[in-house]
């Protein structure tokens, strides 16, 4: 049964990484606006302003 | 800057919320619905003198602006007008929402709950296994210990939200649901710590743990519902969120928020505008359309000194008039009187869930001191006695009972919320299933708030669009008509308003004309034979004559007779003349309509309706139904109403269709019966459930598989409202497309 010693806390580890992930991402608002990240990876806004193609 | 509209002295400082030398901006904007948009917007306002950041939420439709504590709130939504989008910036007291505060914080419970809960579960599995087979007592111990390290803190925690509710009622002399489940889950977690302490075979931690994490799924579900809708209302409010043109002491006009007004104040009101608040004219004549306040559909004419109720419409020229009741006190002092008494009678209602749990305490109470007794006179030993009670306390806590209306709410609201219909109270889907008969307002609601272009169809596409576009430039009622024909929403640019004849602009380098028929040249055009108000354009020879009347709603008889057939009893009661309400009531088969009645004539109605026995669904719009909308067992009103007809109604829907009333109600009945169903399976579940803890069968695995056992076959059922019966599809597509068809 030595094999608790480890296995348990490497358990509980996990589980509070993901916990702290979760709390984060809330207080840091990523889950504010859910339907907008989905889009926002399809802005260019990484390309210069020449290859911008303005749309307006 | 193109348009008449927008003057050149705007003060709307009103909306910049500054704390720490960060100045705070909220806008709720229109037409955001692409990718494209979200980077076009936060490019251009970031780009703004003194704009530190600029973030568009996709979800709320909703941009935030940070900067310097100069940021000018006009020159931002003047930027983003130029782009194609209509900006409203929000009261700065409303965007500071507690409400989403409040989520957020439940959903940090449940995410520790979750987390709790999965890791008790992993180490209890192991104890359950291994007792089975060959588990020592050592690392049983362990375990157990290793689960009160984490539900402990994790209760204390997550428990929140349960614990403070219930001491709350208890302080206050109540007992409400979270009494019993704090109970439930302290007495639990004490019995676990015990029983850990003596090396015993069976600890419960899981069980606690598991049930705050269920309750918080019901209790997150619930204010997501509400949330969601909020957010959509808080946005609609900023849209409708009037100004005013006032007359500075200098002489010059400023734009200000109407909320700012005070007595005294001087104001200019154009045509095409509301009046902002209840006053006295000045100076200059013209007509008012009265009808949300009256119901009332022929405009009054006024001059000096005529008294002016805030909302009515500005139809011909402009006015100068003193503010006399400003704010919030600007309705008819009779309406305000007959909204507080009905309010004291509607606040009476008692929601299923809270019946339900009237009975649910004393019962399990009573269930787990008796089986406590019968186990000691029946020779048990006390320290089992107490086990056996507390299992039985455990076994019934109320998982089910908690997931069972709000699972149905949050399913019921989202179909309602994609076909339009936004629910203003927690316990209206359960009032509006309850209604057994409809009484409709007529101006507003069965007919179109706004009058129609009624031969659109006939003229050519690109002159309608070219005319339309144009008309974005005025506000003109007609052409504020017109203008709903644009598919392209962007105002032509430099165009110039002639007053009382129209709106000029060079389009493709030809002048073109929309206005009256003499400012197009079109005075003998030969169109007497149309008897709606008519507005022409011309652009050289390209020539159109729009004619605009009040239209019915273009599916109002379909939906009445769908509400027919579903067994409601139908009632037309309007403010508005007999010979006006006539016709529509026999177009639409109501045998039952009155015409010419007063405010409090309608409650008097709703009231006698009461005392026979029926629930009354009540839709209007105008400030004349609001103590009506307040009196009824259940309220609608469509989004063009007025505010306050609006607040007090417990839902909104959106367009230019009738059918969302048929959808809504046929929604809310369905919703009803999954409820009762649900309550009746997790009462099934205690039925069973009960006998079997208190002949001292329940272990914690049969707590475990019960307990998650009945939470999730509640939520199947609430998920069976997804699936639209055919008989709603029709209904919903209606819903999406409003179509138009001349009364």
């Amino acid at each position: 049964m030595n094999v608790l010693v480890y296995l348990v806390p490497m358990a509980l580890g996990l589980g509070l990484a993901g916990l702290f992930a979760f709390v984060w991402s809330i207080r840091n608002g990523q889950l504010d606006d859910l339907d907008g990240a989905a889009l926002r990876v399809l802005s260019d806004d990484d390309l210069a302003d020449s290859e911008h193609q303005p749309r307006s | 800057m193109s348009g008449l509209h927008v003057l050149p002295v705007k003060d709307l400082s009103h909306f910049v919320a500054a704390s720490d030398g960060v100045a705070h901006l909220t806008l709720a904007v229109e037409g955001i619905n692409c990718a494209g948009c979200i980077g076009r917007i936060e490019k251009a306002v970031a780009a703004l003198p003194g704009v530190r950041e600029a973030r568009v939420n996709f979800t709320t439709k909703r941009l935030s602006v940070a900067g310097a504590e100069s940021i000018d709130p006009s020159r931002v939504i003047d930027t983003l007008e130029q782009l194609g989008y209509r900006a409203y910036p929000f009261d700065p007291a409303r965007v500071g929402d507690t409400d989403a505060q409040h989520g957020k914080q439940l959903l940090l419970c449940l995410a520790v709950a979750g987390f709790g809960a999965m890791n008790v579960m992993l180490l209890s599995v192991s104890v359950w296994s291994g007792n089975v087979t060959d588990i020592t007592v050592e690392t049983r111990d362990l375990f157990h210990w290793l689960s009160a390290l984490i539900a402990l803190p994790v209760a204390a925690y997550a428990g929140r939200p349960f614990f403070q509710s219930a001491f709350a009622a208890l302080k206050s002399g109540h007992v409400n649901m979270d009494v019993p489940i704090s109970l439930g889950i302290t007495l639990a977690l004490g019995m676990s710590l015990v029983e850990t302490i003596q090396h015993a075979e069976h600890a419960y931690f899981d069980s606690a743990v598991m049930l705050i994490f269920f309750l918080l799924c019901g209790r997150y579900l619930d204010q997501a519902m509400r949330g969601k809708t909020r957010s959509v209302a808080g946005n609609l409010a900023a849209l409708k969120a009037e100004t005013a043109r006032r007359v500075e002491p200098s002489g010059e006009l400023l734009v200000v928020p109407a909320a700012v007004l005070q007595a005294g104040d001087r104001v200019m009101v154009l045509a095409g505008e509301r009046v902002p608040a209840d006053g006295r004219v000045r100076s200059g004549n013209s007509s008012l359309d009265e009808s949300l306040i009256t119901g009332e559909t022929s405009p009054r004419q006024v001059a000096a000194g005529a008294q002016l109720y805030a909302g009515s419409l500005n139809v011909s020229g402009a006015i100068e008039m003193e503010v006399v009741t400003a704010g919030q006190g600007t309705l008819l002092e009779e309406i305000e009187r007959l909204l507080e008494r009905a309010f004291a009678a509607k606040s009476r209602y008692v929601q299923l869930a809270d019946r339900a749990a009237r009975y649910y305490a004393p019962v399990v109470h009573t269930a787990a001191a008796l089986t406590a007794f019968g186990w000691l006179v029946a020779g048990a030993s006390v320290h089992d006695a107490i086990i056996i009670a507390i299992s039985v306390l455990i076994i019934t806590c109320p998982c089910a009972l908690a997931l069972a209306v709000p699972a149905v709410q949050v399913v019921a609201a989202g179909q309602l919320f994609r076909a339009g219909v936004f629910l203003n109270a927690g316990d209206a889907i359960e009032r509006l299933a309850d209604v057994d008969m409809v009484v409709f307002d007529k101006t507003g609601t069965l007919t179109l708030p706004e009058g129609r272009i009624v031969n659109a169809s006939e003229v050519d596409p690109d002159t309608l669009e070219r005319a339309a576009r144009l008309a974005l430039s005025s506000r003109h009622p007609l052409a504020v008509a017109l203008a709903r024909e644009a598919h392209d929403r962007k105002p032509f640019a430099e165009t110039t308003e002639s007053k009382g004849e129209g709106v000029r602009a060079v389009i493709d380098g030809v002048e073109a004309r929309l206005g009256s028929l003499a400012f197009c040249g079109l005075a003998n055009s030969g169109s007497s034979h149309r008897k709606g108000s008519l507005i022409a354009f011309r652009r050289a020879d390209e020539t159109a004559i729009f004619e605009m009347r009040q239209a019915l709603r273009g599916d109002a008889e379909a939906t009445m007779r769908r509400i027919v057939k579903m067994g409601l009893a139908v009632h037309i009661v309007s403010g508005d003349r007999t010979e006006a309400v006539e016709p529509i009531a026999k177009r639409l088969g109501v045998a039952s309509w009155f015409a010419a009645v007063r405010p409090a004539g309608k409650v008097a109605f709703l009231e006698e309706l009461k005392a026979n026995g029926h629930r009354v669904l009540m839709i209007g719009d105008g400030i004349n139904d609001v103590a009506a909308l307040a009196a009824a067992h259940a309220s609608l009103a469509p989004i063009s109403a007025a505010d306050i007809s609006q607040a007090q109604s417990d839902a909104v829907f959106l367009g230019d269709s009738l059918a969302p009333v048929a959808l809504t109600l046929r929604t809310a009945r369905r919703a009803k019966a999954a409820m009762r169903q649900n309550l009746a399976l997790a009462v099934v579940y205690n039925a069973i459930a009960v006998p079997v803890a208190m002949a001292a069968f329940v272990t914690p695995l049969i707590a475990a598989a019960a307990m998650s056992g009945s939470s999730i076959l509640v939520t199947l059922n609430a998920l069976r409202l997804r699936r639209t019966p055919r008989a709603d599809q029709p209904a919903a597509d209606a819903a999406m497309q409003p179509a138009v068809v001349q009364p």
